[in-house]
C-alpha cells in the first residue's frame, strides 16, 4: 500500500496519485513471448495503483489442451473445491486437474486456492435439446457454480487461453503465478486502485467469461442498468467489481449477437445527441437505432479498457475520454497502455505513438491467414 | 529515501544523470540539489514515466530529457526551460508560473492545465482539453503553441492567455476534428489556423478576423515556434487564421446569481 502519511515532507509530494493501469500488446504474425515484458512495462506504472489488485490475461497459453475450456478457479476453502470438482465431473468430461503452480511471494498474503481444469462439453444430446451451443453452455455452468456454489469462483473459462489475478502489485501477481514461464502471443495486464469496492481476489482485473477478457481503468456509473439488463440473458454478477459487466456484454454483443466491434464501440462509448446532429442521415439513423435497442449497455462514467479475445485486442475510452490511453506500434506488434513510458520502456523504438480519440476503437488482429485458421479450427472442433 | 550527488561545485557545463531505476521522487531530490550546487544545464537520460519533473525549480536552469517524461513535467516552474526529445504525457506544464517548455512530439490530455505564465511549445498534435482553464493576471500572460491539431474540449473555460493551433500535421483541406472547442471560455484568446465548423465551436465563442495588431503578436509567436522546430513562419503566416474570443466574461454569471 502507498503510505498515506509521512511527516516533514517539505514538498508535499507523497500525494497518492493513484489511479488504475491497464498495458496489452499483441504479436499480430502470432508468434508467442513470455510475460516478462508486460510484467516490466505494468510494474513501471506502479503510482496508479496501491496494491489492491493485480492481474494478467494470455492468449496462446495451453496448445497441448487447445481444444479444451481451461477453468481457473479460486477456492475459499477445501469444502468448496471438493463440491465444485464433483460438479465439473457430473456436468463436463475433465481430462486434467492441477494446482496453478505458484512462487513465494513477499507482497502476496492469504491467497486462495487456485486451482485449474481442463475440460470437455461431453453431453451433446442434452445441450441440444435445451437449444444451447457449446459455449452457451459453459457460460450458463460458470454462473451456475459462481452463483450456487458457496466460496468458489470461476474467473477464467475460455479456451487456449487464461487469466491470473489476486490481491497485489500486478508484478508481485506475475511473479507469484510464475508468469515468466508461460508463452503467449497477447498479453493484456492490470494494476488496480479499487474506488468503489473492496480489493479482494475476485475482485481484480482482468474479468472473463469464456474466452473474453477486460482490463479496465475507471468507474462504470451505469453498472446497476447494464447489470440488470445482462441478467435477462443469464449473466450473474458476483465479482463485485464494476467491470463484469463490460465482459458479459461483449459476450453477448460480439460473440451471441456477432456484432463487430465498431458497432459495439457505438453501444458502449455512444456519440453524444449533439454530435448526432451533424451526421449523415444513414449513419445518424444507425447510431440512434443502437440507441435504442442497446440502450441499457451504454456504458456511461470514465472508463479505459482493453478487450481481448482469441486472435483480437482492442482498445476502447469512453466518448469524452475521462481516462488515458496511449497506442503504439512496432513491426507486428501493436501496444496499448495507460502510459506511454510503459511502452516505450519495453520497446524504445517504436514506429509510431499515438493517442486514439475518445470512443473510436484501436483494433489488433492476428493477420488474417491465422485468423481464418483459427475459425476453421473452430469449425472442426464445432 | 534521499539520495546525494556528488558534483564539482557551481558550473555552466551540462551535467548527465541517468534516470533509469530512479522514481519520482528521487530524480527530482537530485535535480533539486543539482539546481542547488549552481548547474544551469542537466540532461536526463532514459526517462521513463517519473512524473512532475522539474516543478518547484526556481531558477532558469535548461533541462534537457531524453526518453518520456510521465504526467505532470514542469507543473509549478518558475523559470526552467525543460527540452523533451520525444513525446509527453497527460498534464504538462499544470499550473506553470514561468519558463518554457518545448516538446520534440505530442502531448497528451490537459498540456497547459490552469496554466499562469511562460510558455509552451508542442510540435505535433494534443490531446484532450488542453489549455483547460488557462489564466491571466496583469504582466502574467501564459502562451501555449501548438503545431498539429487538438483533440475536443480545446481551450475548455478558458480565462486567459494566448492558446494558438497551427494544424501543421492535417492534410491539405482536412478540417480539424476537436468539438466542444473554447466550450465555457470567458478570457484569453484562442488563434486557430485551419479549417472549423462552427458547430465544433462551445456556445461561449464568437469568431473573429484578426487585427494588424493580432498579426504581429501572433507572427512573433509563431516565429519562436517555427525557430525551435525548423519549421518556415512565414509559409505558416500565409494560409487563413481565425481568432476565438469569449462572447461574455461571465458566462455563467446568471446560472448562479439571484
Amino acid at each position: 500500500m502507498n503510505r498515506v502519511f509521512k511527516l516533514n515532507n517539505p514538498y508535499n509530494d507523497d500525494k497518492v496519485i493513484s489511479a488504475c493501469s491497464i498495458f496489452g500488446m499483441i504479436d499480430q504474425s502470432g508468434r508467442c513471448f513470455s510475460g516478462e515484458c508486460v510484467t516490466t512495462a505494468i510494474a513501471n506504472m506502479q503510482v496508479r495503483s496501491n496494491g489492491l489488485g493485480g492481474g494478467f490475461a494470455v492468449y496462446g497459453l495451453y496448445p497441448e489442451h487447445a481444444d479444451h475450456y481451461a477453468f481457473h478457479i479460486m477456492f475459499l476453502d477445501k469444502k468448496a473445491q471438493e463440491e465444485t470438482a464433483n460438479f465439473l465431473t457430473e456436468n463436463f468430461l475433465l481430462t486434467h486437474a492441477e494446482k496453478i503452480p505458484t512462487r513465494k511471494t513477499a507482497g502476496i498474503v492469504d491467497p486462495p486456492i487456485i486451482w485449474r481444469y481442463f475440460l470437455k462439453v461431453n453431453s451433446k444430446p442434452r445441450i441440444e435439446l435445451e437449444g444451447l451451443s457449446e459455449d452457451d453452455y459453459v457460460v450458463a455452468k460458470v454462473m451456475e457454480i459462481n452463483t450456487k456454489i458457496d466460496g468458489a469462483f470461476v474467473f477464467s473459462s475460455g479456451k487456449n487461453m487464461g487469466v491470473f489475478k489476486g490481491v497485489g502489485y500486478p508484478e508481485d501477481i506475475s511473479h507469484y503465478f510464475r508468469l515468466d514461464e508461460y508463452k503467449g502471443y497477447l498479453w493484456t495486464a492490470h494494476g488496480r486502485f479499487p474506488t468503489n469496492t473492496q480489493g479482494w481476489w475476485g475482485g481484480a482485473h482482468p474479468f472473463s467469461i469464456l474466452d473474453w477478457t477486460v482490463v479496465h481503468n475507471g468507474e462504470i456509473s451505469s453498472y446497476g442498468i447494464n447489470q440488470r439488463y445482462l441478467e435477462m440473458f443469464g449473466y450473474r454478477c458476483t465479482m463485485q467489481t464494476d467491470t463484469e459487466v463490460m465482459a458479459y456484454a461483449v459476450d453477448l454483443l460480439m460473440r451471441k449477437h456477432g456484432l463487430p466491434i465498431e458497432i459495439v464501440a457505438d453501444i458502449f462509448a455512444a456519440p453524444l445527441w449533439s454530435e448526432l446532429e451533424h451526421m449523415e442521415k444513414t449513419e445518424k439513423d444507425l447510431r440512434i437505432k443502437l440507441r435504442q435497442i442497446y440502450s441499457s449497455l451504454l456504458i456511461n462514467g470514465p472508463f479505459t479498457v482493453i478487450i481481448a479475445h482469441q486472435g483480437e485486442m482492442i482498445g476502447l475510452t469512453d466518448r469524452i475520454r475521462l481516462r488515458p490511453l496511449t497506442a503504439g506500434v512496432k513491426g507486428d506488434m501493436l501496444y496499448l497502455s495507460s502510459e506511454e513510458a510503459a511502452i516505450r520502456l519495453i520497446c524504445p523504438d517504436l514506429e509510431k505513438a499515438w493517442i486514439p480519440r475518445g470512443g473510436e476503437p484501436i483494433v489488433g488482429r492476428l493477420y488474417q491467414k491465422e485468423k481464418k485458421e483459427l475459425s476453421h479450427r473452430k469449425k472442426e472442433r464445432g | 529515501m534521499k539520495q546525494t550527488v556528488k558534483v564539482k561545485p557551481s558550473t555552466n557545463e551540462k551535467i548527465v544523470v541517468d534516470a533509469k531505476g530512479k522514481d519520482t521522487k528521487q530524480l527530482n531530490e537530485i535535480l533539486r540539489q543539482l539546481v542547488a550546487q549552481g548547474h544551469t544545464h542537466i540532461e536526463l537520460k532514459n526517462v521513463f514515466g517519473q512524473r512532475y519533473i522539474g516543478t518547484d525549480l526556481r531558477k532558469p536552469v535548461q533541462i534537457d530529457i531524453y526518453g518520456t517524461p510521465g504526467n505532470d513535467l514542469g507543473s509549478f516552474i518558475e523559470g526552467p526551460r525543460i527540452v523533451v526529445h520525444g513525446n509527453a504525457q497527460d498534464g504538462c506544464g499544470n499550473t506553470m508560473n514561468d519558463g518554457k517548455i518545448v516538446i520534440h512530439g505530442h502531448a497528451g490530455d490537459i498540456t497547459g492545465f490552469a496554466m499562469r505564465g511562460g510558455k509552451i511549445f508542442v510540435r505535433d498534435d494534443v490531446g484532450y482539453r488542453v489549455a483547460i482553464h488557462m489564466k491571466e493576471y496583469k504582466g502574467k500572460k501564459p502562451v501555449l503553441v501548438i503545431g498539429g491539431t487538438a483533440q475536443d474540449f480545446l481551450g475548455e473555460y478558458i480565462a486567459g492567455g494566448i492558446l494558438i493551433v497551427l494544424g501543421l500535421t492535417l492534410k491539405r483541406d482536412e478540417k480539424h476534428r476537436a468539438n466542444f472547442i473554447g466550450t465555457g471560455m470567458h478570457g484569453g484568446v484562442i488563434y486557430l489556423r485551419g479549417n472549423v465548423a462552427p458547430h465544433q465551436l462551445g456556445k461561449e465563442v464568437s469568431i473573429l478576423k484578426l487585427t494588424k495588431e493580432d498579426l504581429r503578436e501572433l507572427r512573433a509567436y509563431v516565429e519562436e515556434f517555427a525557430s525551435h522546430f525548423h519549421f518556415d513562419s512565414e509559409e505558416i503566416m500565409r494560409e487563413k487564421f481565425i481568432k476565438l474570443l469569449p462572447l461574455t466574461l461571465r458566462p455563467y454569471g446568471k446560472l448562479y446569481a439571484y
